[in-house]
């Protein structure tokens, strides 16, 4: 009878505490308190997060989880970014969208990363989820305008469409006018991946001026900056704002006009965009600048004393995304100015040229992690570094949480003492002790791998590129980071002997990638013969991996955990393990 | 020590006859290694490293040998073009685009132009669109030989690589059309489909917006244009 008493909680007072618990991890780890919570806590989870589309399959998720409200996938491996992942791979999401119209009949949400989206599955969400509000395809393809439309007319209380970084088919600009004139509901539109044809400006400013909690808005190339001051005009209460193609034949009415629309954006917080800038258009911008806490200028081909200009205007900026045209001088002002700034990304306005044409070097990194105290996230793509400027670095930045580091020529050793890189990213990690991404570059052997399994315990996410000497590599990460997920290598003279050792390893991580190593196809069947609760994929475009003898190194290899066994829509130059777990086909 | 072995690594390079290093060393260099340490893998070198290296490799290799023979130092002009490694820099696509035709409308020297020509490629009967970037390639002959090795997959039967491959040899043309081999086809700027191998390669790659392989049957409109360029050229 006591024991009865303690637990007689009744399920409708159970659910709503749970309803307060709104992290996966926290919800994953009520459900494991014991059978009653985990029968409760599944019949009120409201929010699913799939970090691979591939470990679990849609009818287990729905079965699981019936009352779903918000889904989030992810598709294709990080490295799909850089054009090493084969169109035609996968990421699909219509099977996805095919159950869940079934099943989740009130769904308002979905988020998709790296997934291939079709207009038929665009149509099917505006035809099945009559309460969908939030639709975010973040780096997807696979769709055209025509899925846009379909969305804009079907989906009556859409609060959010945002399209970043996808590739479009982008057929016509009027589908803008398919959202209908009683569609007032609009928090957020993010176009800015479409091209530089024509969007319909007028259809534009129209939907813009009837939705009056439109907060973010982020336009594409097409849009030139004469148009803005009329957006800005029917939108004074926004947050977020991503500028079109910030040029225009320069004449002072619209200079004048502009700098009267930013103005009266009390609100505008953070600002993005700025293809093609015309430099005399950015005085506009000024009055904007004290408040700015968010500015990508990463496509701005502006050069010093402009960009100095600006970010000297921006005492309370915590994110800048900018080209390496900042140059050191650029940086250092940053560091006197931005006393908040938090992260960082300066990308590189000439990837492919053989010399530098502009002075970005370790120094700026390093006067930024002198000047900026709260600094957590940085992305550097430059062309030289030495271990005494990483070992600053470290110690000026305890705080650091993500530091992705892009040396461009691979290989590179520090410049002062022809040493590899190892001593100074083993500062890296043994003085970031958050530290949860990294990404390497620069000459590195297996010492900077043995400085990360000792010192990276938090470390999630690692993406190595020609560094290494050995299996030992490999092997000191994937036997010394314990909170690793997501490990990408390639060009590394890793192969079997650590991987197989490690196996057990793979199975408590998301997934690994490796290309251009040195893995056989007999140690990729091993694993997945030994390993059911890992896919093992064998990537070959040139011809199958069985014409070849066993010993014979993969091209590419993406190993990763699931609950739902191999998956069926692998194309040709894919091989996996068969359900039997014989053969790789 | 890690410089001494360094050296070590390039002077082996010479005595194999790899091309010495330098620019474009990245793959030369690693070719250098795998060859030198592991052995025992029995790798097949040549298959070992493509990854779309190869048309820039015999390029670069190229330049590096007569750059060697002329022992010069430095060179005065500016630095050959490095060897593309697929993915490297990791920078994303679109990034790269837009700098390219930025740098172009603002008219600075920068006289490579488009860096990358990613254009979709679509064939008839095969469920997925493949990407390629033009730029990888300096002939039709290595275009062909990529798109018959990406579609390889799905050709049964009499096409494959020697159909794309007699395609561009025009006296072939009336009987592949008639046949029911596979055509490769392009839009152009303007918005025309046309026969792939008609103009001469670079001003194919300024102008091809996205490429299509057909069935022979179904392009048979297109083939007057160029039958009738045979016949202007004959």
């Amino acid at each position: 009878m006591r024991k009865k008493i303690m637990y007689s909680f009744p399920d409708e007072v159970l659910e709503h505490v749970f309803s307060f618990i709104q992290s996966d991890k926290d919800r994953n780890a009520v459900s494991v308190v014991c059978k009653s919570w985990c029968e409760i806590e599944r019949w009120c989870r409201r929010k699913v997060f799939i970090g691979n589309c591939y470990a679990v399959s849609p009818r287990m998720v729905i079965k699981r989880f019936p009352e779903v409200r918000s889904i989030e996938l992810k598709g294709k491996p990080h490295f799909a970014d850089f054009n090493l992942v084969p169109d035609g791979w996968g990421g699909y999401v219509l099977p996805w969208i095919v159950e869940m119209a079934g099943a989740y009949p009130w769904l308002e949400e979905i988020r998709l990363k790296r997934m291939v989206v079709t207009d038929e599955s665009l149509e099917l969400i505006a035809k099945s989820f009559k309460n969908f509000k939030v639709l975010v395809l973040f780096s997807c393809e696979g769709f055209s305008t025509d899925g846009l439309a379909a969305i804009a007319a079907g989906c009556k209380n859409l609060r959010e469409l945002d399209l970043r970084e996808s590739e479009v088919d982008d057929l016509s600009g009027h589908w803008l006018r398919h959202f209908p004139e009683t569609c007032t509901s609009l928090l957020s539109l993010n176009i800015s991946c479409l091209g530089s044809d024509e969007v319909s400006v007028s259809a534009l400013e129209r939907l813009v001026g009837r939705c009056p909690n439109l907060k973010s808005l982020r336009l594409n190339r097409g849009v030139t900056v004469d148009k803005i001051a009329n957006i800005l005009h029917r939108a004074p209460q926004l947050v977020d704002f991503g500028t079109g193609s910030y040029s225009a034949e320069l004449r002072p009415d619209v200079l004048l006009n502009l700098a009267g629309a930013f103005s009266c954006c009390k609100e505008l917080k953070s600002l993005s965009g700025f293809w093609d800038v015309v430099p005399a258009y950015l005085p506009a911008l000024y009055s904007v600048c004290s408040r700015l806490t968010s500015l990508n200028l990463s496509y701005a081909t502006i050069q010093n004393p402009e960009i100095i200009k600006l970010v000297s205007n921006c005492p309370n900026l915590q994110r800048l995304l900018v080209l390496d045209y900042i140059e050191d001088s650029g940086l250092e002002a940053l560091a006197s100015s931005c006393k908040d700034l938090q992260e960082l990304r300066v990308f590189p306005s000439d990837p492919f040229g053989a010399e530098p044409h502009v002075s970005l070097t370790e120094q700026g990194l390093v006067a930024v992690s002198l000047g900026c105290p709260k600094l957590q996230s940085v992305l550097y793509f430059c062309r030289r570094m030495t271990n005494a400027a990483l070992v600053t670095i470290a110690q000026n930045s305890p705080n650091f949480t993500r530091f992705r580091l892009c040396i461009i020529e691979p290989k590179t050793a520090d410049y002062l003492t022809l040493e590899p890189l190892d001593v100074g990213f083993g500062a890296i990690v043994e003085h970031c002790k958050d530290l949860r991404r990294l990404s390497l570059s620069g000459l590195l052997t297996d010492r900077v791998f043995e400085y990360i399994g000792t010192y990276a315990k938090k470390l999630e996410m690692l993406s190595v590129a020609f560094a290494g000497d050995s299996d030992l590599g490999l092997h000191h990460v994937l036997s010394g980071c314990e909170s690793l997920r997501k490990l990408e290598i390639r060009d590394c003279p890793f192969g079997d002997k650590a991987l197989l050792a490690n196996a057990a390893k793979l199975e408590t991580m998301r997934s690994l990638w490796m290309s251009s190593c040195t893995v056989s196809f007999g140690a990729c069947k091993l694993i997945g013969l030994k390993m059911p609760r890992l896919n093992v994929e064998v990537i070959d475009e040139t011809e199958p991996p069985d014409s070849r003898p066993e010993s014979c190194p993969v091209e590419k290899l993406y190993i990763y955990r699931s609950v739902s066994g191999p998956r069926f829509d692998m194309p040709p130059f894919v091989w996996t393990m068969d359900e039997e777990r014989k053969v790789m086909h | 020590m890690e410089v001494g072995l360094k050296m070590g690594f390039e002077e082996t390079e010479l005595r194999l006859g790899l091309p010495g290093g330098g620019e474009g060393g990245e793959v030369v260099r690693k070719r250098g290694f795998s060859e030198t340490v592991d052995l025992k893998l029995n790798l097949s070198s040549s298959k070992q490293d493509t990854s779309g290296m190869d048309p820039n490799d015999e390029k670069v290799t190229g330049l590096n040998k007569e750059k060697n023979l002329l022992l010069s130092a430095t060179d005065p002009a500016k630095p050959p073009a490095k060897a593309q490694v697929v993915g490297w820099p990791p920078v994303r696509s679109f990034r790269k685009n837009i700098l390219a035709t930025a740098i172009r409308k603002s008219g600075s020297d920068e006289s490579s132009g488009e860096k990358v020509a990613f254009v979709k490629v679509s064939m008839d009967g095969a469920p997925y669109l493949r990407k390629v970037d033009l730029r990888m390639y300096t002939s039709y002959h290595q275009l062909s030989d990529a798109l018959a090795k990406m579609f390889s997959y799905f050709t049964i039967g009499n096409c494959g690589s020697q159909g794309l491959k007699d395609f561009m040899n025009e006296s072939k043309l009336m009987d592949l059309l008639n046949g029911s081999d596979y055509v490769p086809t392009y839009e152009d700027k303007d918005g025309d489909w046309m026969l792939v191998g008609d103009v001469p390669w670079e001003m194919f790659v300024e102008s091809c917006k996205r490429l299509r392989i057909m069935k022979g049957t179904e392009a048979i409109g297109l083939a007057p244009k160029a039958v009738e360029k045979c016949k202007k050229m004959s």
